[in-house]
């Protein structure tokens, strides 16, 4: 079923409140092979809160995560996320249109801090795969 | 300016370990039945974990810099064999600018390119 045309232009609310630790950034670096040894989370941690955010807006809108594909990810960031950050994520989603059957879902995800500053901003293409694929 | 391509490799349970810390449970990177049943050729690593490789890579060339951004595309799926592991290459060049440095990345899988056009700026 092809996604509602209306969404486009939507913000989300935003993700719950997310402490980051050190144990956590720990393991999200040991995950790609890495050892971390204090400092700023990598580059690509902020996709934790912008996932989240996705999730929320795949459950609201009854979308299955498996006919999902990851198209494009584009990460602007104001400073890096460093452990002992409380952020949050707010998504909108920012355009929608159809090829061969798949809709195409561009989203942009604000991350943010406890003061309300933007620590970075992320865009992300979805893939919506048809039923049939 | 060339940067030294580094290898990496990527395993099931790398993928397990990073739907675990990235909270990314999309079956497609770990059951071989869901993932062929979307029309992909077999499990695909997470484009994140691709993307998080290259940016590996560059803090790995860029000790210490802070990144300004960071962006691709994902063009090609990274098939994940259940036994052994697949490798990736990232290659970077570096072209100095105004306080900031942009690094085009290359990076392959069996000599294809999986990402399009990843790009980094750091500042350095």
């Amino acid at each position: 079923m092809p996604v509602d045309p209306s969404l486009v232009g939507r913000v989300f609310p935003p993700t719950r409140p997310y402490a980051v630790t050190e144990e956590h950034v720990r393991s999200f670096v040991a995950a790609i092979g890495g050892a971390y040894d204090g400092g700023p989370a990598p580059a690509t941690y902020p996709i934790v809160l912008a996932f989240e955010a996705m999730n929320a807006f795949l459950e609201t809108e009854a979308i299955e995560l498996h006919r999902i594909v990851h198209g494009e990810q584009r990460f602007s960031y104001e400073r890096p996320v460093v452990p002992g950050d409380v952020l949050v994520a707010t998504l909108t989603v920012s355009g929608l249109r159809q090829i061969a059957g798949n809709d195409i879902i561009g989203t942009t995800s604000e991350v943010t801090d406890e003061t309300g500053a933007l620590v970075c901003s992320t865009s992300a293409t979805l893939v919506h795969r048809a039923a049939d694929a | 300016m060339s940067l030294p391509t580094r290898t990496f490799t990527i395993t099931r349970a790398d993928l397990a370990a990073y739907a675990a810390a990235s909270g990314d449970h999309n079956p497609i990177h770990q059951d071989e039945t869901v993932a062929r049943s979307v029309g992909l050729p077999g499990v695909i690593a997470h484009g994140m974990y691709t993307m998080a490789l290259a940016a590996r890579a560059v803090s790995e060339w860029f000790p210490g810099a802070e990144v300004v951004s960071l962006g691709c595309k994902f063009t090609n799926p990274v098939v994940v064999p259940a036994e052994g592991g697949v490798d990736i290459e990232v290659a970077g060049e570096a072209e100095a600018g105004d306080g900031v440095t942009t690094v085009r990345l290359t990076v392959t899988c069996a000599g294809q390119k999986v990402l399009g056009m990843p790009k980094a700026v750091v500042r350095a």
